[in-house]
């Protein structure tokens, strides 16, 4: 499920439940349809409710850095849980984004 | 020394993505038997959900099949996870270990599965053949708090 929060062209997409295969693809889908819409100057991916994240994660957070870069935008990712900053980190992704990963 | 089997289970289900959240979640819950740590369980889960997507993805990629997952609990503190599937198979088993190759870039897979699996485990085996399926075992070590 997602929220979404508008502060101008910064946009927080709040993600909850399990990120994998089975449920980024609704993801996937209504995130593009956000960056077409609003083009944002940033767009915020708040993973405080995200429980579970493996590798389909990865594929797409960075399947949306480059659509939302395509628009002149940029991603960042906040709220990164201990279980989820792992395998972030095994990934290489946190090197790729605006403002690195924190957790 | 023998290693004797504590315990054991063997799920088999269709190979729907739906699935993959039912597996992981009978993986944790099985292996906290065991009394893992919250670490622990968060690895196991997210190996499984790797090893079970590459097997609804890539092993079953044009139809429905069946999926197999083998749990044990070894007498020495070991945890087996088996991920059995009798899809496609793997051409070239070293290519497919690579960080970041993936056969399926335009379905956003990022072809780092086997490298969560290697990292998150003590072990990791890969069977296959091309046509007949694809197997993979993988065993982590819980012995710390083992009674």
């Amino acid at each position: 499920m997602i929220k979404l929060y508008n502060d101008g062209r910064r946009i927080t997409a709040a993600l909850s439940g399990d990120i994998d295969h089975h449920a980024a693809r609704r993801m996937r889908a209504e995130l593009d349809d956000v960056i077409a819409r609003s083009r944002p100057e940033m767009l915020i991916l708040d993973l405080e409710n995200v429980g579970f994240m493996d590798s389909s994660g990865i594929g797409l957070i960075l399947g949306r850095l480059k659509a939302v870069r395509q628009c002149g935008g940029d991603l960042m990712l906040k709220n990164v849980q201990p279980n989820i900053a792992a395998v972030i980190r095994l990934s290489g992704l946190s090197t790729l984004l605006a403002e690195g990963v924190k957790a | 020394m023998k290693r004797e089997i504590l315990n054991e289970t063997v799920i088999r289900f269709p190979s729907l993505s739906a699935n993959e959240g039912f597996a992981r979640s009978a993986a944790a819950s099985f292996a906290s038997q065991s009394d893992p740590t919250v670490q622990e369980i968060s690895e196991i889960k997210t190996a499984v959900s790797e090893a079970v997507t590459n097997a609804i993805v890539h092993g079953y990629r044009d139809a429905v099949g069946t999926v197999e997952l083998i749990l044990r609990r070894y007498s020495e503190g070991t945890l087996y996870i088996a991920v059995k599937d009798k899809g496609r198979g793997i051409d070239d088993i070293v290519q497919a270990m690579t960080p970041l190759f993936t056969t399926a870039a335009d379905e956003e897979r990022s072809g780092l599965g086997f490298s969560v699996m290697e990292s998150f485990m003590d072990k990791l085996r890969v069977r296959s053949a091309a046509g007949r399926g694809t197997t993979v075992i993988m065993e982590k070590k819980l012995n710390r708090r083992v009674k």
